[in-house]
């Protein structure tokens, strides 16, 4: 049984000029211990998956339609209380450490009203205890706790919200985007203390990110998503020896590539759509250089193809 | 040749805001050292990149180049002439020939000026062309960035465009006055991957053009690698190392080079990269370092390290390092 399954999610965001369906129809599974990668540009949706499955989506958004099973529970169908300890099984990594602590909060204090809150006969003592513990596999030190936000570093401070997303022992960790505002000898080192921790902790990992570089060194599998779909959805080598879908294609080209410049920064023409009027058919179409008839007409369904599937009339 | 611009021992240091009290009572003022002391020089024609972590002093140094800062100490030739003594008059052709694009085209646009306005500003300010010729002027430009049909676009709002449109108004804005030197900070990071590759090639395309000479300010250096012909790599102020392109990339010679180069992410699953990655983090400009910048985090510092700044060592005519390990003249003493 995989840990987490999403089946058909939609998420729609009702505004004043229009809906905009920010996650269509997405189906994934991920099994314990994989890493998936999800990738895309901005306005694709992938945050907003991210945030779905800790039924976290901001308002208005809803989700209409869809499941999302992890470990064999429904968490569509959960209660308020139950969402809550949902919260604690899944770990969320946010995108900003600048913004995502409280800049007039102890770091320990973080971790002491986190843990207690999911966890209530967990005492003040016992928690900062455990905060010790978890810093220290941060790399670092544990007196650090009574320190405020702004004495850490950008890269001290992505530790730390990694360490929040530890503290109630997840199964599951979603990561949004972990390392983008960081330097990247920082983010080298972030990557690497990941890897580690998914090891030490046992954890099923959802990467997060535009940056086709690291899911092709963090992850066993990629989900591609386009305009609220997911286009391309398979094991990340066979994806990028051979990617099917034209978006996926154009993607892997268009990123910079230090070893080998003449086969990076390929541009793919136009830009991404207006989610609130998008384009009929596949959503890709208009910038697709394999664009034939059926492509404006109707959408194409995710087919299964060459182990992996994928959305696109070139394959049906 | 004489180079097209010319730095010279430049320095910026900035001016730390205290407390009332804390500044009535100690007396001392600290200093950001933003640049500390770096020498460059820029031909005609060539993309010249300034790469760099955040806090190197590669945006610093860019502000300084177009005149948008003063520095606090050095010497910049433009074309043979000092940027740094210049009166009105010679400043105000200075920057007709000299622009800067910046890295967030959301802020660096009035919300409330058109998008033909804001690219009209510079002719109206500098007094060139009627309305009309203005006018058409502007569509051109509209039109040579790629914004078409250019009489849709003209009357827009910024926030009617995307991202990648943004930042070709950005360009088109720094573009009109038909400068010989365009510095372009981090032009493509706030850009969407896809999107990415599409500017730089305009960018590349005016370049012909227009004879630019570019200097481009990145902390990405893939991107780098592929738009510039030269590369000087900074870090905390100074210079670490600077050379062609193929040199830098092919045989880099400073260990924070080589760090740097290791960290990047290949988007190639099979690499399997060798990482050198140094502990810690980039220490405070206020206080840096003695001897050279890079000791404390250098995986092959030794007794001299923080000793003594390095010089400059040449490892070919074009290829330069500071780092002792390569400054035999003195090791051997």
């Amino acid at each position: 049984m995989p840990l987490l399954e999403i089946n058909s999610l939609t998420v729609d965001y009702p505004t004043r000029v229009g809906t905009v369906r920010a996650v269509d129809r997405v189906s994934i599974s991920v099994e314990k211990g994989q890493t998936l990668g999800i990738v895309g540009e901005s306005g694709c949706g992938k945050s907003t998956l991210g945030l779905a499955v800790i039924r976290l989506v901001p308002s208005p958004g809803i989700m209409t339609e869809g499941s999302i099973m992890i470990d064999g529970t429904d968490i569509m169908r959960l209660s308020n209380n139950e969402v809550r300890e949902l919260r604690g099984k899944v770990g969320f990594i946010f995108q900003d450490p600048m913004t995502s602590l409280n800049p007039v909060k102890r770091i320990g204090d973080h971790f002491v009203e986190f843990i207690r809150t999911h966890e209530k006969e967990v005492s003040r003592q016992e928690a900062l205890e455990k905060t010790g513990k978890i810093l220290e596999s941060l790399g670092i030190l544990r007196e650090r706790t009574t320190d405020y936000p702004h004495q850490f570093s950008g890269g001290m401070r992505q530790r730390v919200m990694i360490g929040l997303g530890l503290a109630l022992n997840p199964k599951l960790l979603i990561a949004d985007e972990p390392t983008t505002s960081l330097d990247v000898i920082v983010e080298a080192q972030i990557l690497e203390l990941m890897n580690k921790l998914k090891k030490d902790y046992d954890l099923t990992l959802i990467l997060i990110t535009h940056n086709i570089g690291i899911v092709a060194e963090m992850s066993d599998l990629i989900a591609v998503m386009y305009a609220g779909r997911v286009v391309e959805f398979g094991p990340t080598e066979q994806i990028f020896e051979n990617p099917l879908h034209p978006y996926t294609k154009g993607l892997l080209e268009s990123a910079p590539n230090i070893l080998h410049p003449e086969r990076s920064m390929h541009p793919i023409p136009g830009s991404p759509p207006d989610l609130i009027s998008p384009p009929p058919g596949c959503k890709f179409h208009p910038r697709c250089p394999h664009a034939f008839e059926p492509c404006p007409l109707r959408e194409p369904f995710l087919v299964m193809k060459e182990r992996r599937f994928v959305a696109c009339h070139l394959y049906d | 040749m004489p180079p097209f611009v010319e730095v010279n021992n430049l320095t910026k240091h900035f001016p730390v805001q205290k407390g009332f009290l804390e500044a009535m009572f100690s007396g001392k003022r600290d200093f950001v050292r933003a640049v500390d002391g770096i020498s460059f020089s820029i031909k005609k024609g060539e993309t010249f990149g300034l790469v760099g972590e955040s806090g190197s002093g590669k945006t610093t140094t860019g502000r300084i180049l177009v005149r948008l800062i003063e520095p606090t100490s050095g010497e910049i030739e433009f074309d043979g002439q000092p940027v740094t003594r210049m009166n009105a008059e010679e400043a105000q052709t200075f920057r007709r020939r000299a622009q800067i694009v910046f890295q967030d085209p959301a802020a660096a646009l009035n919300p409330r000026m058109t998008v033909g306005n804001a690219i009209k500003h510079a002719l109206d300010i500098h007094g060139i062309g009627s309305d009309i010729e203005r006018r058409e002027e502007v569509l051109r430009m509209l039109k040579r960035v790629g914004l078409t049909p250019p009489d849709n676009f003209h009357n827009k709002y910024p926030h009617q465009l995307s991202g990648g449109q943004r930042q070709r108004v950005v360009i088109g804005r720094a573009m009109i006055l038909k400068p010989q030197f365009v510095v372009a900070d981090e032009p493509v990071a706030m850009v969407d991957v896809s999107i990415r590759a599409q500017i730089l090639d305009l960018m590349v395309s005016l370049k012909q053009e227009f004879g630019l000479t570019y200097v481009f300010i990145t902390h990405d250096l893939a991107t780098a690698n592929y738009f510039c012909d030269r590369i000087a790599i900074m870090y905390l102020g100074k210079i670490a190392e600077i050379g062609l392109r193929g040199e830098v990339f092919k045989s880099p010679k400073h260990p924070y080079t080589v760090a740097l180069m290791s960290a990047i992410p290949v988007p190639d699953p099979k690499h399997k990269p060798e990482r050198l990655i140094p502990r810690g983090a980039i220490p405070s400009p206020i206080t840096p370092p003695s001897g050279c910048r890079f000791h404390p985090r250098c995986p092959k510092a030794f007794n001299r390290c923080p000793n003594e700044d390095p010089g400059m060592t040449r490892i070919t005519s074009t290829h330069e390092v500071a780092c002792h390990l390569f400054d035999e003249t003195k090791a051997g003493q």
